[in-house]
């Protein structure tokens, strides 16, 4: 039994402003262990967003806690990275390659030598180790992801939080980070929460998927992935197994793009739905 | 892609041809249409080519040109300071910004030449009062422009700064001041000019050296091929110094327009 290194309590997100209030989300409430790698996925708008950023202390909620190893979070803790899905917009487009990933060890005051090594390991680790001194716009679109993903590593978080950090990538490119984020897991022993809209990815990505409702946002399913350890594109992606969670995870979101959390409770008992087509996403038209 | 590659010696060149040509033909057309002049406000090129040679390389290079120069640096430095300072201030702080701005439009809409006499009156017509001209007028654009470029730094890229720790200082050198420099480089342009045109005014009001000084002074004394030489030295300090901008612009800035290019290219 994993301990609860992470713990999301009744967090609930209201936005108030210029005389319109949107509750993002309702009640959201789970926990996640130490070392797990957990995929939260969810319908557009359904306040996935909203949530990491509560999460990494970057959004006050209205409601609840959230705990990071016994601590409330009120604040970006150091214990954390993010990696947001703009990429283009969280680089420093000022600094070179080197120089983002360097930025935030030097504000944790690490010593030269030590955030020299950090540096090279985490772009090595990645796959740019000749890319230090290219700034952020010279690289494709991957390869600047992979940029943001080698900062958050070098800052060696004990959570690492990523928001639909692949939606923006081209199909292979996409399949090359999701393998290169099993291994970084696997190597670095770090707890990784992983927002998605995608639900292949999540069922291939994830020890655990949480199926989220549209906004305003409750849990619709806290699912176990049962896949073996050791995932490759090919064999897991075509395996009976992932097929059958991927539908199941399918099936929930097509509930919760049509009810609401309010309803959230009745939804639960109600039958399974028809059975559905190969490939699946949760939007297919986004 | 535009036409063949060239070599790039040979692309230099060219651009240099072309930017030459023009004053290249314009200096010739005037001193051929100048030689023989006859007009006294009129002398020929040649004459006053040579008097400048006379007026600027004695003494007066370092009785009236550095003065000016002196005046000029100071307050363009100041203005700029000043500018950068309070525009990130009011750019951070949105209830300033609103107490603050209207009063900033009304002094940023007084024509800066206008200020010169209320200043001279106060504070005097020395040294000081010229640098308080210059900076009374140069400081807008750089102080809108900042408070501008740091309003619309990114959210994401303050997200970013703020969960890796980037914060107080360290966010205002690594995210803020970079985010909006191009807007303050922008501003600082526009500083400049206004700068030189103010150093010459507030010299041609009240003064007792400096090139604005030396330009009115010839003028009253009927100096008239003396005169032309302090015009044309003004001409060339405004040059020279806008070409040292261009070069600071595009080092500084060199990933804005890095950046813009590989935006271009893929929309
Ligand atoms: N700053 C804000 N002010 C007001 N409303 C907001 C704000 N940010 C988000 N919202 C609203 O909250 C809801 C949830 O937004 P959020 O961005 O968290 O969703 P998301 O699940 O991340 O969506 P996507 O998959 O499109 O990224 C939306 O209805 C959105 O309009
Ligand atoms: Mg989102």
């Amino acid at each position: 039994m994993t301990q609860p290194l992470l713990d999301v309590a009744g967090v609930q997100k209201t936005y108030t402003g210029s005389g319109r209030t949107v509750e993002a989300v309702r009640d959201l409430t789970f926990s996640v262990g130490d070392g797990e790698l957990v995929c939260i996925v969810g319908p557009s708008g359904a306040g996935k967003t909203t949530l990491l950023k509560c999460i990494a202390g970057l959004l006050e909620p209205t409601a609840g806690t959230v705990t990071l190893a016994g601590a409330r979070v009120d604040g970006p803790p150091d214990a954390m990275a993010v990696v947001f899905q703009e990429y283009g917009r969280s680089l420093f487009p000022w600094m070179t390659v080197e120089g983002n990933v360097e930025l935030p060890l030097k504000q944790k005051k690490l010593d030269k030598a030590r955030r020299r090594e950090l540096v090279r390991d985490a772009l090595e680790a990645v796959g740019l180790a000749d890319v230090h001194s290219a700034y952020p716009w010279q690289l494709s679109g991957g390869m600047q992801q992979r940029v943001a993903i080698a900062r958050a590593v070098a800052y060696e978080p004990k959570v690492l939080l990523m928001d639909e950090p692949f939606a923006a990538v081209d199909a292979q490119t996409r399949a090359d980070l999701e393998d290169l984020i099993r291994s970084l897991w696997h190597k670095l022993g770090v707890t990784i929460l992983f927002v998605t809209h995608d639900i292949d990815e999540s069922v291939y990505l994830g020890q655990r998927v949480l199926v989220l409702s549209s906004s305003p946002t409750v849990i619709m399913e806290d699912l176990a992935i049962d896949l073996p350890d050791e995932r490759t594109q090919l064999e897991t992606r075509s395996s009976p197994r992932f097929a059958e969670l991927r539908g199941h995870v399918y099936e929930q979101i097509q509930l919760a793009k049509h009810r609401k959390g309010d309803q959230h409770q009745r939804d639960e008992v109600a039958p399974a739905r028809s059975a559905h087509g190969a490939t699946v996403a949760a939007e297919p038209g986004s | 892609m535009r036409g063949p590659v060239v070599d790039p010696v040979l692309r230099w060149g060219r651009t240099l041809g072309f930017a030459l040509t023009l004053p290249v033909v314009l200096v010739t057309l005037w001193w051929v249409w100048s030689a023989d002049s006859t007009n006294y406000y009129a002398p020929p090129l040649q004459t006053i080519l040579t008097t400048f040679g006379d007026v600027w390389f004695s003494e007066r290079l370092r009785a009236d040109v550095l003065p000016s120069v002196t005046r000029l640096a100071i307050g363009y430095t100041g203005a700029v300071v000043l500018g950068v300072g309070l525009g990130v201030l009011l750019g951070a702080n949105r209830t300033l910004r609103r107490v603050t701005e209207p009063v900033l439009e009304f002094f940023r809409a007084i024509p800066p030449p206008a200020l010169i006499p209320i200043l001279f009156l106060f504070a005097g017509i020395g040294d000081t009062a010229k640098v308080i001209v210059i900076v009374s007028g140069a400081v807008w654009p750089v102080l809108l422009n900042t408070v501008e470029g740091v309003r619309a730094v990114d959210d994401v890229l303050s997200d970013t700064s703020r969960s890796y720790g980037v914060t107080g200082l360290a966010r205002l050198r690594h995210l803020v001041l970079p985010a909006a420099s191009p807007q303050i480089v922008a501003g600082m342009r526009q500083a400049l000019s206004i700068s030189i045109i103010l150093m010459v005014i507030s010299e041609m009001f009240a003064s007792t050296n400096g090139l604005g000084f030396s330009v009115i002074q010839f003028q009253r004394s009927f100096a008239i091929p003396e005169m032309w030489s302090g015009i044309l030295l003004l001409g060339l300090l405004g040059f020279v110094l806008s070409l040292l901008f261009q070069l600071f612009e595009r080092r500084s800035l060199r990933w804005y327009h890095g950046l813009r290019r590989s935006q271009r290219g893929e929309n």
